[in-house]
């Protein structure tokens, strides 16, 4: 009797291993196949949505407004590389719109003095990495739970500050002829700023990939805690990905100044929601660690096309913050998706390994 | 004829924590090539003497000798440069990267070294070799090695972590219940790879619950009561309830 048992037992687990491995090979196939689609879906999506706005209106896929939705976009896709690098890091930067509003004033207040392009661009620039500065530096050494309310407000004093610095309170028209033709000019049928855009994308690119320092953004944001126990300076991490998040809307207000020729409190309203938008439709995780630069650009870009679409659609502009939101909401879900399959994914290894 | 002195000893080692006293003069060795079983019951002192080997907490009173020499340990980063590394129960591994990412992460290869570590250019390659290579030779075995370990399974990920450990210990790697999160299959490769890491010679602190795995491996056990150290002996099957009233502190 005894005997038997013990036999059986024996042979079970065999058979059984063998079954579950003929099953579930299959079922990590499937898995590894939907993870990628899910990582090429953003883009997916957003070629399958020009072709059918195209379809749709003959007017979209024109050169003329093609390059209409790049330099519309170009705002948000610059601004949208720095909320990346901060969401990287499981944190996010509320301020980029006020704190880019707050640039191009003094860009204003600057030109009101010098006419020079350089200086007025060095600004602009430098305003948006202090206010960036100041972020991360009350973040991390005022040992705050969560970034969300020291951007909150900091979003609220630069949207005071640039209101009550700028002469009149309101918009100031004129910019150096430098900036202005960034805006105006076009360089082998784009739009100057889509080099500005492609300028900035490249350089973050080469920080986050190739640079050890890139590295370690991934490493706080996927596990801050073993970040800490790896010996990674996570403080200074975090600040830095601060003050390129403030940088980049500084660089954000020179492309919006050059295109409307005017510095003005009111800019860059409800940019940080476009931005953070931005980042999660083109695929990033909103739990940190996960993505790459293409999802911010693919996100700006899909937001720029559904608003010129739905422009040219004559649809109304409340719709279009409907369909944003609502594409928001799937991305999210997506997020959620990818979770779920990698933690299948890891089950199905345990059940496989010999 | 005079022996080495070892690897690791701790001599007298006190540590409190307002009116808990954690650790009461104990004292242990551990030495090359052998794995040293250290046991006790929760709240025992386990996990505060290893926190202490490891930088975590300082000592109170108690010396730390590091093959002989006495050495204050007052981070993890400086217990890491004296050549200890410590796999914890949470495993510290990042999910979002790969098993080479995560061996190097925070010790990164890197060039040009005038630059500071965090400006330096990734040697992807050079790591991706080296972590492939140490694998192999502990002979772990992953799915996909350009994968973030997020895909893989427990006992993987276990492997990882105690791999990293071994490419920069020099002189002692600590398990903390390497095997407690893991079924009986991952157990066992877990184990072997603590048997492959002792046969290269180092010396292994390996903190479980399970007599099973003590007697199998260990070659020395300490058991620890209430913060004092009860016992030493080598773990056989003969004396394994011995072991397990030291543990509880039932005198049979």
């Amino acid at each position: 009797m005894g005997r038997t048992v013990v036999n059986v037992a024996d042979e079970r687990p065999d058979i059984a291993a063998d079954a579950a491995r003929e099953r579930t090979s299959g079922g990590s196939a499937l898995i590894a196949l939907s993870l990628r689609l899910l990582s090429i879906g953003p883009l997916l999506i957003l070629v399958l949505l020009a072709g059918t706005i195209g379809l749709l209106t003959p007017a979209f896929l024109t050169p003329g407004n093609l390059g209409n939705i790049v330099a519309q976009t170009a705002v948000i896709a610059t601004v949208a590389i720095g909320q990346h690098l901060v969401i990287l890091t499981r944190g996010i930067d509320l301020s980029v719109g006020a704190n880019l509003a707050l640039a191009t004033v003094i860009g204003s207040l600057v030109f009101r003095q010098v006419d020079s392009a350089a200086l007025v661009m060095a600004a602009m620039a430098l305003s948006g990495a202090l206010v960036g500065a100041v972020n991360g530096i009350a973040y991390v050494y005022g040992r705050l739970p969560h970034p969300f309310i020291i951007t909150l407000a900091t979003l609220s004093i630069c949207r005071g500050l640039a209101l009550e610095l700028a002469v009149g309170h309101t918009t100031m028209r004129g910019m150096p002829e430098g900036i202005a033709a960034l805006g105006r000019s076009t360089s082998f049928g784009l739009p100057s700023s889509f080099f500005v855009v492609a300028g900035v994308a490249a350089l973050v690119l080469v920080m986050a990939k190739a640079m050890v320092w890139g590295r370690w953004i991934y490493a706080v944001g996927g596990q801050p805690e073993a970040a800490v126990q790896m010996g990674i300076p996570v403080k200074g991490v975090l600040v830095t990905t601060y003050v390129l998040s403030g940088l980049c809307a500084g660089i954000g207000a020179v492309i919006l100044a050059g295109r409307t020729e005017a510095g003005s409190p009111l800019y860059g309203n409800l940019l940080e929601l476009d931005t953070i938008a931005a980042v999660i439709i083109g695929g990033a995780s909103f739990l940190g660690g996960r993505g790459h630069i293409g999802h911010a650009l693919v996100g700006a870009v899909m937001i720029g096309v559904i608003r010129n679409a739905l422009n040219l659609l004559g649809v109304d502009v409340f719709f279009q913050m409907i369909a944003i939101g609502l594409i928001i909401v799937l991305a999210v879900e997506a997020d959620v998706l990818r979770n779920w399959l990698e933690a299948r994914a890891r089950v199905l290894q345990a059940a496989r390994a010999p | 004829m005079t022996t080495p002195p070892p690897v690791l000893a701790i001599r007298r080692a006190e540590k409190r924590f307002g009116a808990v006293h954690a650790l009461k003069s104990v004292s242990l060795e551990a030495h090359r090539g052998q794995v040293l079983a250290l046991l006790g019951d929760n709240g025992a002192g386990k996990s505060t003497l290893v926190k202490c080997i490891s930088g975590v907490h300082a000592l109170d009173e108690g010396e730390i000798l590091l093959d002989g020499e006495a050495v204050a340990i007052h981070s993890p980063a400086a217990a890491r440069r004296f050549g200890i590394e410590t796999v914890y129960q949470d495993l510290a591994l990042f999910d979002n990267l790969t098993p080479a990412q995560n061996f190097y992460c925070g010790r990164e290869i890197a060039f040009p070294s005038w630059l500071p570590q965090g400006l330096r250019l990734l040697k992807g390659r050079a790591m991706d070799r080296q972590a492939a290579a140490v694998l192999d030779r502990l002979k772990v075995k992953l799915p996909r090695f350009d994968a973030p370990v997020a895909l893989m399974s427990g006992g993987q990920r276990q492997a990882i972590a105690v791999a990293r450990a071994t490419v920069f210990a020099r002189k002692v790697v600590i398990l903390d219940e390497p095997t407690a999160a893991l079924g009986v299959r991952e157990s066992r490769k877990v184990l072997d790879l603590v048997a492959q890491l002792r046969a290269e010679g180092n010396a292994v602190i390996l903190i479980t619950h399970n007599m099973e795995h003590v007697i199998e491996l260990a070659d020395r056990a300490v058991v620890l009561r209430q913060g004092r150290k009860v016992g030493e002996l080598k773990p056989t099957r003969a004396n394994q309830q011995e072991l397990v009233s030291m543990i509880v502190g039932a005198e049979a």
